[in-house]
């Protein structure tokens, strides 16, 4: 369980988040919804540590992530798993050592195990054959399911996915929303996305929050989202035909 | 400062940084001979050639042309021209590397990871350049020596013996070590601007190549100061 206490946090003058409070479950997929630029990406990396807010603070099963000692954040740290919304795979690394990557930085496991493991992870994710190739050479969607192999790879406790269905087509977006969403259940882990998309939002959002210029407007699940009775909301979800018209039929 | 102390803090497993040193010492220093050597050699031979067109007057001996581009070469040429060849090629590509990672979110990907990124990304650069950028100076130094030599004795400015009397008269056994002194600072600055141009990159492509500039013309800038400095503090 994640949980995020009256976090705020400004850039100068500038405030982005103005007090978001939420709890995460564990073995479910959190949703992090909103417009562009009403501070998702904001609070995810508050979340994680790449930024530190400016008030309140971020608890991972009750232990304090952001005002804790260095050696608290790096034991969190290293339950993390993150899938970047570019993935974020090294370059200079093919597809193996990327996932494996994880694994020889901090842990002991020796050559044969690490590469058990990593054949492990990107059988999970649906990848064979792909082990020596270079990330240049590999699709979008192959890219971000070599990210959640690595993300996956330290048997991590908290899975974060930053904006994962960017740049991919539908069909490739529905089957990496449904992968994250297996692998939420498989590991019993708690798993925070990052979204603008209403696809990921009806298909895997077990518990939606809704962000409006930095604050959190709206909480609650998918089978409840369409029926909100926030502006703001419907305006973010309304803005697409194919939704209104679904909202029509239930009517 | 704040970058070169989070280098020491927090640091991985030695065997990590061994490998990664390693990996840095073949970019920054091995893939940089060719380059070295086409410089230094054509800079001693011009040095060369350009001292005996200066020397007209016939109380001068031939063979001071050789000490004139040995002492030019150990003192100047060899550390500072080559180091500011380095800072174009080896910073350009440091900060590149660097900044592109950063952009690309790779510099995160690190962090969430509870990875040191600036002692796992930067401090194996440093080393890489303080271990190699010295013994390119020595090479470059050589073959500058030796680029006069074939330059004086191709073209008939002196008999070959009258340029090793040269290169061997009246030599100061301090001005090698004066020149791996600044090799050694030069690769300190060189490595560590770069890395922090690359580092805190922000933004996109274009700022990439903003900050691959921004290191090579820092580093120049940097190299001519402290070259001024040592020679003033050290001569």
């Amino acid at each position: 369980m994640i949980e995020v206490k009256d976090v705020r946090k400004s850039f100068g003058d500038k405030e982005v988040l103005k007090g978001i409070s939420a709890v995460f479950e564990k073995g479910k997929c959190n949703l992090i919804i909103g417009a562009s630029g009403t501070g998702k990406s904001v609070l995810l990396k508050c979340l994680v540590g790449l930024e530190k807010p400016n008030v309140g603070g971020v608890f991972y099963d009750n232990r304090d992530f952001t005002n804790g000692t260095t050696e608290e954040k790096l034991e969190i740290r290293r339950e993390i798993g993150m899938l970047f919304q570019g993935s974020a795979l090294f370059d200079s690394k093919n597809v193996e050592e990327n996932v494996m990557f994880p694994l020889h930085m901090l842990t002991k496991m020796s050559r044969s195990e690490k590469l058990e493991r990593v054949n492990f992870c990107l059988q999970r994710v649906g990848l064979e054959n792909v082990n020596k190739l270079m990330p240049s050479e590999i699709s979008g969607g192959m890219k971000k399911r070599v990210g959640i192999a690595r993300a996956i790879s330290l048997n991590s406790k908290y899975l974060f996915c930053d904006e994962p269905n960017s740049g991919l087509d539908p069909l490739t977006s529905i089957k990496i929303d449904n992968l994250i969403q297996e692998i939420t259940l498989e590991y019993n882990i708690t798993t925070i996305v990052v979204t603008h998309d209403m696809n990921s939002v009806l298909e895997i959002g077990e518990h939606i929050i809704f962000i409006h210029q930095g604050l959190k407007l709206w909480e609650g699940t998918n089978d409840e989202i369409l029926n909100g009775n926030v502006p703001e909301l419907n305006e973010f979800l309304f803005a697409n035909k194919l939704i209104r018209d679904m909202k029509k039929n239930l009517k | 400062m704040i970058m070169l102390s989070s280098l020491v803090t927090n640091r991985e497993r030695f065997g990590i940084y061994l490998k990664l040193i390693i990996e840095e010492a073949i970019l920054i220093g091995i893939d940089s001979v060719f380059i070295v050597v086409i410089v230094s050699s054509f800079i001693g031979a011009v040095t060369a050639v350009q001292t005996a067109y200066n020397l007209v007057s016939p109380f001068i001996p031939l063979y001071i042309i050789g000490t004139i581009v040995r002492d030019m070469t150990i003192l100047e040429l060899a550390p500072t021209i080559t180091c500011v060849v380095l800072a174009g090629k080896v910073g350009s590509s440091i900060a590149g590397g660097l900044g592109t990672m950063k952009i690309t979110e790779q510099v995160d990907a690190l962090e969430v990871m509870g990875i040191n990124s600036t002692s796992y990304l930067i401090l194996p650069k440093i080393i890489a350049a303080l271990l190699t950028f010295p013994l390119l100076v020595i090479i470059a130094a050589f073959l500058s020596i030796y680029g006069g030599y074939l330059a004086a004795s191709l073209t008939g400015l002196m008999t070959q013996k009258e340029y090793i009397y040269g290169i061997r008269f009246n030599f100061h056994g301090f001005n090698l070590t004066f020149a791996i002194i600044k090799s050694l600072v030069f690769s300190f600055l060189i490595s560590s601007i770069s890395s922090y141009q690359g580092y805190y990159t922000k933004g996109g492509a274009l700022e990439v190549g903003r900050s691959s500039t921004n290191a090579v013309t820092y580093s120049c800038i940097a190299v001519l100061c402290a070259d001024f400095l040592l020679a003033k503090l050290l001569l």
